[in-house]
């Protein structure tokens, strides 16, 4: 079964052109400077239309996450996680954490992680995995 | 909205709850509809305001034979209910209207006549491209997502999520009605199925068939009703994301403070007026967060709260004394049943009566910490 996969939207593209170059984009303000996510044209906590787009660090730390025993057709067969990590600039951002047994014990929260890519198709998924994992 | 110049004179759920599969969803919303009118004395013709959420009011009202002056479809998950509680009473008190009926229906478990009537914009809408992709499969792996954040800052062990469900099926057990009744341990709890670490299956709501309805209009007609009228002391509401991931913090609602905060600032009341308290529970989580959130407990202490025995039979707060979505009954949107045993309590006909209770909050989530509602009723006009 094929992977769900987002589908970009004007207001999106940018996010999604990055991860397919194995970057992950943020936005900030122009005026109030503040970093923010999910991706829009404007500040969302200033309203205002100055915004620039910038190259994040792809580092954060585990912010919380569970450990789905129902996995859906399209993700696979086995327990995984489903996870926010809080992202160096600020933001915080749902994935899936990589590169490590899906147990308790390997995902400890406020472990350091870093993003990897993983490509579906037109698709690049943001994931992340412990740093040096 | 002016304090108690509206009331409940009509209060009902479907005939049966659990498992219903000769009715559909519609059908479901006609029943506890049509039992609610029966309870007010009111026949289709009376009511001229209608809300609901899940289908269309205008689908209500065609279906009911209603012609109404105010209709109201607002739909955030399970605590619309509280929202149109909170709506109606202020359509009454500007003259929109004279009685509204707020109908809840939802075949959640034999799924009959379910309709596609469902927010988002699929694969685009924000949660379509940064939520769903990584694997959730609806609530049991979105709501719970914060919760491990709360354990970790407030100490909170899976024993203490346990303790919630054990409580309340302690509760559920006086109840007839009660879809599961059979006491649980906190062992019997840690040892269900796994749904989604940390979370076992009796951590997480019943997935059941039901309906229910209310019959709201103005204090001065209240009293000529057959019921004893409850009234609405004071109302709250509030939004803040469609996406659990981004949320403000994990461990707390900014819905569930900005709409309890308003609910108390407009009753008038303290903490210590309070008799009786519904909380959603749609996992054994939320009655923890909305414990702290309405300031009930400070933050991190609803645990300690919950473990001391302080929201069970003979507690100083009796809370989800049906059984609660944990025990009671869960068709996906169970505000309205919240709200159908704060009128019980008030009325003095609930199952588990809690002796001499006068003010009742309904404390209502919906989606997955999306938005909240919450309702203060009292039986004295004061």
């Amino acid at each position: 079964m094929d992977r769900v996969l987002p589908q970009p939207t004007p207001e999106t593209q940018h996010f999604w052109d990055g991860c397919k170059a194995g970057e992950l984009r943020l936005q900030r303000c122009s005026d109030c400077k503040d970093a923010y996510f999910p991706p829009r044209p404007f500040c969302p906590k200033c309203g205002s239309r100055s915004v620039e787009e910038f190259k994040a660090t792809g580092r954060g730390f585990l912010y919380s996450y569970v450990i789905n025993y129902r996995p859906r057709p399209d993700i696979g067969t086995e327990p995984h996680s489903i996870a926010v990590v809080q992202l160096d600039e600020g933001p915080r951002m749902m994935t899936n954490i990589v590169g490590c047994p899906q147990t308790p014990e390997a995902l400890k929260l406020d472990m350091p992680v870093e993003v990897t890519f993983e490509t579906f198709g037109e698709i690049a998924l943001p994931f992340f995995q412990p740093v040096g994992a | 909205m002016k304090r108690n110049s509206v009331a409940v004179v009509g209060a009902a759920e479907t005939t049966e709850l659990g498992r219903i599969p000769d009715m559909s969803t519609i059908m479901l919303h006609a029943d506890a509809a049509l039992n609610a009118m029966k309870d007010a004395g009111l026949k289709p013709t009376d009511i001229d305001g209608v809300a609901t959420a899940g289908i269309s009011p205008v689908e209500l009202a065609h279906y009911l034979g209603i012609t109404p002056t105010y209709a109201d479809g607002t739909s955030v998950g399970g605590c619309s209910f509280m929202l149109h509680v909170r709506h109606a009473a202020a359509a009454i008190d500007a003259g929109l209207c004279n009685t509204v009926l707020i109908t809840h229906g939802e075949s959640g478990r034999s799924r009959v006549g379910v309709g596609g009537f469902r927010g988002g914009g699929g694969n685009s809408s924000l949660s379509g491209q940064f939520e769903a992709p990584y694997g959730p499969v609806g609530p049991p792996s979105m709501f719970t997502i914060p919760v491990l954040r709360y354990m970790k800052t407030n100490n909170v062990t899976e024993e203490d999520l346990a303790m919630v469900a054990v409580i309340q099926r302690e509760w559920a057990a006086k109840n007839p009605r009660a879809s599961m009744k059979d006491p649980i341990t906190v062992d019997d709890v840690l040892n269900s199925r796994m749904i989604a670490w940390p979370f076992r299956m009796l951590m997480c709501c019943l997935v059941t068939d039901g309906g229910g309805a209310l019959i709201l209009t103005s204090a001065e007609r209240a009293k000529d009703f057959p019921q004893k009228p409850v009234y609405i002391l004071g109302t709250g509401e509030s939004v803040e994301t469609p996406m659990v991931s981004q949320m403000n913090d994990f461990n707390y609602s900014t819905a569930f403070r900005v709409s309890g905060k308003k609910a108390f600032d407009t009753a008038g009341i303290k903490h210590s007026d309070v008799d009786h308290l519904m909380i959603y529970d749609a996992f054994a989580h939320l009655p923890l967060y909305g414990l702290e959130d309405l300031g009930f407990c400070k933050p991190g202490e609803a645990k300690d709260f919950v473990n001391e025995r302080n929201t069970a039979i003979g507690g100083k707060l009796p809370l989800n004394t049906n059984g609660g979505g944990l025990s009671y009954m869960h068709s996906g949107m169970y505000g309205m049943y919240a709200m159908q045993e704060s009128v019980r309590q008030l009325r003095g006909t609930a199952a588990a009566q809690v002796p001499n209770a006068k003010v009742s909050i309904s404390h209502g989530v919906g989606g997955m910490f999306a938005a909240s509602g919450t309702i203060v009723f009292t039986n004295e006009k004061g």
